[in-house]
């Protein structure tokens, strides 16, 4: 069966950045978790331990992980190709792209037979990521740095940068309550997005799954 | 009272020997941070400067920070302090009584007009135009803007005047106010602490007095040197924290051997203050030394956190208080339940499509 031609859309930052990213965010919810309800007491002296303090590193070098990564990403959507904006920039005027969200809506509530053909992220999908996930990195990463610049101490320059953010939400206590609805946003966010890339990969028309590692979208018919 | 009388000259007609003045600016000089070369210049600003007097005013509140302030160890004895810091009015420790008392305000604000620091312990009451709280026949917040008003900067003591505190916890019906949103003119210095250090307390009116201007101070406009860090940052037991090594019950063996109390719900690592350095009457002792968690009472709002045992704390939305893990465990859970039924629906019209012939 001759298919459609195959498109080239996620280059290889992207891809790298998707599964680094992906990486990261397991690592930060995990031990953020544990920083949260740490684990069973450790048994002996307090100088034969560091249990606490090695779940704590992990999660500032998981951070930095997430946060260079998400900067670089930003970066790739200016020097990048046109699929690579997806994620920073919204059509937020253009009626067409609600109109089609919408259609994305209806598929998704089983209304629609057969779903669309994108090259890129379908509008449902660029909505679902902007708002979950750029959005939600946003506001980890300011909250994130604004708890860590409490370790850090006054005048140092995450203090300098980030330390306004206390203050926005009231104390610290409020800022680490909102740091860990955010792990629980973009959790919500993951699983979605792992059951509608399999869906997608099974019921759509296109490649979804081996598109993250090869970068090549695939189409499984010739019709428009 | 003599117009250009110094402190030093205070604290000689109230008998303190030259001898306990000089201790007294040495303890000062470190109490505050400074460098033994402090001491003279201490010594110097009280014996030449005209003593700036300090009115003392209490709106809501339960007087536990007069109680803290009166026990301060350093700078010294209490005759010592009341004399530094020339209470002229503080109508719980003066002697005067009613119009007479309130007589010393008047006289106070048109001799030292713009040239006096106000302290308000406790706050206004702003419900019914404020008559939860009167004094001398007016409302609180009307003496509170009347004598605010000349005055040269304000000293908010502990968390009713700097936060609210209790009478400010939710639903606050008196609607209680802290002093930074009634008076807007002035500079405000917050102590917070339920109550502060008394060390502390004498420490900020020390540095204002002697340095004639105002400490440096933090973003929300408290002072540096004493609340520039942490509980957590200067704990004792945080050699346990890092360890992993934490009370689980309060009668466990953890916690007879001092363990970190993180898990038992301790408020220091998102509290700011000098208990974990400065500590307690005299240097004593302090919550979490005593075995008990830090309840952040110098924090903003700290009644309305949740529980003082949770190190997870409440949010009380829409009448639900639960934690954000079991909000995030009980969203993850509906969005689970619906992928789930999402993914059986679309498995079944996969499989009617396919059997329609449909094409792949």
């Amino acid at each position: 069966m001759a298919t459609q031609q195959a498109v080239y859309v996620y280059e290889t930052p992207v891809r790298l950045w998707h599964w680094l990213n992906a990486f990261s965010i397991l690592v930060l919810a995990v031990t953020g978790y544990f920083i949260g309800s740490p684990l069973p007491t450790m048994p002996g002296e307090a100088s034969e331990h560091f249990l606490m303090g090695y779940i704590r590193f992990a999660h500032f070098a998981a951070a930095y992980v997430f946060v260079i990564g998400f900067l670089a990403r930003f970066y790739w959507s200016f020097v990048g190709n046109h699929h690579a904006r997806q994620l920073f920039r919204l059509p937020i005027f253009n009626a067409k792209f609600w109109r089609e969200a919408l259609f994305e809506l209806r598929w998704y509530f089983f209304l629609e037979k057969e779903p669309r053909k994108y090259a890129g992220h379908n509008p449902l999908a660029q909505v679902a990521m902007f708002l979950f996930l750029t959005l939600g990195s946003v506001f980890m990463i300011l909250t994130g740095f604004a708890l860590y610049s409490e370790g850090q101490g006054e005048g140092s320059w995450f203090d300098s940068f980030f330390g306004w953010v206390i203050p926005l939400f009231g104390q610290s206590q409020d800022v680490h309550t909102w740091h860990h609805l955010g792990m629980w946003y973009i959790l919500i966010f993951v699983m979605i997005h792992v059951y509608v890339a399999i869906r997608e990969d099974i019921m759509s028309r296109q490649s979804l799954i081996s598109t993250m590692i090869s970068g090549w979208r695939m189409f499984k018919d010739n019709r428009p | 009272m003599p117009e250009l009388e110094t402190f030093y000259d205070v604290m000689r007609r109230q008998g303190i020997t030259r001898r306990s003045f000089l201790k007294f600016c040495s303890l000062t000089a470190a109490a505050l941070g400074l460098g033994p070369a402090f001491a003279p210049k201490i010594a110097e600003a009280m014996e030449t400067k005209p003593r700036t007097p300090v009115l003392w005013l209490h709106g809501l509140e339960c007087t536990c920070c007069s109680e803290s302030f009166i026990r301060s160890a350093h700078p010294l004895a209490k005759d010592v302090v009341l004399s530094m810091i020339s209470l002229d009015y503080d109508d719980t420790l003066m002697a005067a009584a009613g119009h007479q008392a309130e007589a010393i305000l008047d006289e106070i604000m048109t001799k030292y007009k713009g040239n006096y620091i106000l302290a308000v312990e406790g706050n206004p009451p702003l419900n019914e135009d404020g008559m939860f709280c009167i004094q001398s026949g007016k409302p609180f917040v009307e003496k509170l803007r009347h004598v605010a008003k000349d005055c040269k900067a304000i000293i908010s003591w502990g968390s009713c005047a700097s936060w609210g505190c209790v009478q400010a916890a939710a639903p606050n019906p008196t609607r209680a106010t802290p002093v930074h949103k009634v008076i807007f003119d002035k500079p405000i210095i917050k102590v917070p602490g339920c109550p502060p250090i008394a060390e502390v307390m004498t420490g900020v009116i020390a540095y204002m007095l002697t340095f004639e201007r105002l400490p440096e101070l933090d973003r929300q406009g408290r002072p540096k040197m004493f609340y520039g860090q942490r509980i957590h940052d200067k704990c004792y037991r945080r050699p346990h924290f890092d360890a992993g090594q934490f009370v689980e019950q309060w009668d466990d063996e953890a916690a007879r051997k001092g363990y970190c109390l993180y898990k038992v719900g301790c408020k220091g690592p998102t509290t700011y203050n000098a208990c974990s350095t400065v500590r307690w009457n005299g240097g004593v002792s302090f919550p979490i030394q005593s075995g008990h968690g830090c309840i952040g009472c110098s924090e903003d709002g700290f009644w309305d956190k949740g529980s003082f045992y949770d190190r997870l704390t409440d949010i009380q939305q829409f009448g639900v208080e639960s934690n954000a893990d079991q909000i995030g465990m009980g969203v993850a859970g509906v969005v689970g339940a619906a992928v789930a039924a999402h993914a059986a629906v679309s498995a079944v019209k996969h499989a009617q499509r396919k059997d329609k012939g449909g094409e792949q």
